[in-house]
């Protein structure tokens, strides 16, 4: 994993600032308190079921963002303000830890 | 986390430079000494936390780059317009400290425990990074998992690890294919991975391997993409995507 960074990608298709839970594992962990990458999620759109590091992962909006790969729609929103945490999870109807 | 012990909360923990070593034009690996760490497994990465002195805290994940047992060792691309990583890569010396928390993840992990499952690994640039955690801790445990890595880079002297990737030997087959320009006399693979060079380097779905894939976001999506037309079930591509970096 490098450095974020959103630049012109002419070999393999346009930019995508899309990462994937694997990028916010860390964040995860601290809000949780336990590792969150193998947790299954189930969106509350779709019903998809999936593991958060195979969601995707938006670190550079406003908070950072969980999409469901198979929907998009927003499954979780992490906004953190100095030392605290907000957390939305009203995109889910099911998160349990690996 | 089943027969895991549950590790505390993550800290920030103070790691101290303890040997920076150049590998391409744009990349260093960085080894720290950090007191009491915990260990890691192959493929995991860590978060690195740096404070400004006004206060701006900057926080960015990389890959580790050594092998479950060996020190910590990250390696780390310059971007341009990078915010951490021109910092890391040519202002940092051995003795310096910044904070790291980690090992970080439980998903795109392989521990060598299962011999029997052949190994795709397939990088994109800097994506090369965790797989070379994997191959080391391959060898030194001794497992004889074939493994084949499928590496994509820009250029010759943009590759990675290159001289121990060109011994990894025993089983472990190292592929390049070179995107942007090749040398005079060049034998690899040219051009991006497509559906082509995969149908030829990938295990046929029938050894039901285990797949990793690393690197920037499309890439990871082409190549996932791919290995499920190839007849590989999703459940056994595990990816990691690291944002649109300039492609490999």
């Amino acid at each position: 994993m490098t450095d974020r960074h959103f630049g012109p990608d002419d070999l393999y298709g346009p930019d995508d600032s899309a990462l994937d839970g694997n990028a916010i594992a860390g964040l995860l962990h601290e809000v949780f308190g336990t590792e969150m990458t193998t947790a299954q999620t189930t969106c509350a759109h779709c019903g998809n079921t999936a593991l958060i590091a195979e969601a995707i992962a938006y670190v550079r909006a406003p908070g950072t963002v969980i999409r469901c790969r198979t929907c998009t729609s927003v499954l979780a929103v992490v906004v953190r303000k100095q030392e605290m945490n907000c957390v939305d999870l009203s995109g889910l109807t099911a998160l349990n830890a690996g | 986390m089943a027969g895991t012990a549950v590790r505390g909360r993550l800290t920030w923990q103070v790691a101290t430079v303890a040997a920076v070593r150049p590998e391409t034009a744009a990349v260093r690996t960085i080894e720290f000494e950090i007191p009491g760490w915990a260990g890691h497994q192959a493929g995991q990465h860590v978060d690195i936390r740096l404070t400004a002195d006004d206060g701006y805290v900057a926080e960015r994940s990389y890959s580790i780059a050594s092998a479950p047992g060996e020190p910590l060792q990250l390696t780390v691309e310059r971007l341009e317009n990078g915010e951490v990583s021109p910092y890391l890569t040519e202002e940092l010396r051995p003795g310096d400290e910044i904070e790291i928390r980690g090992p970080i993840g439980r998903y795109f992990i392989w521990d060598g425990d299962d011999a029997s499952t052949p190994l795709l690994l397939v990088a994109g640039g800097s994506g090369v990074v965790p797989f070379r955690s994997m191959l080391r801790h391959r060898a030194r445990i001794g497992s004889n998992v074939p493994v084949r890595l499928l590496y994509s880079a820009k250029t010759l002297p943009d590759v990675i690890y290159r001289t121990e990737l060109d011994m990894a030997g025993d089983g472990a087959d190292v592929v390049y294919t070179l995107t942007r320009k090749q040398p005079p006399g060049w034998a690899g693979h040219s051009g991006r991975v497509d559906a082509a060079l995969l149908t030829e380097v990938a295990w046929p779905a029938d050894r039901q391997a285990l797949a990793f894939v690393c690197g920037p976001t499309a890439f990871v999506e082409i190549v996932a993409g791919e290995l499920v037309s190839l007849g590989y079930p999703p459940d056994r591509i595990k990816t990691e995507r690291y944002g649109g970096v300039g492609a490999p």
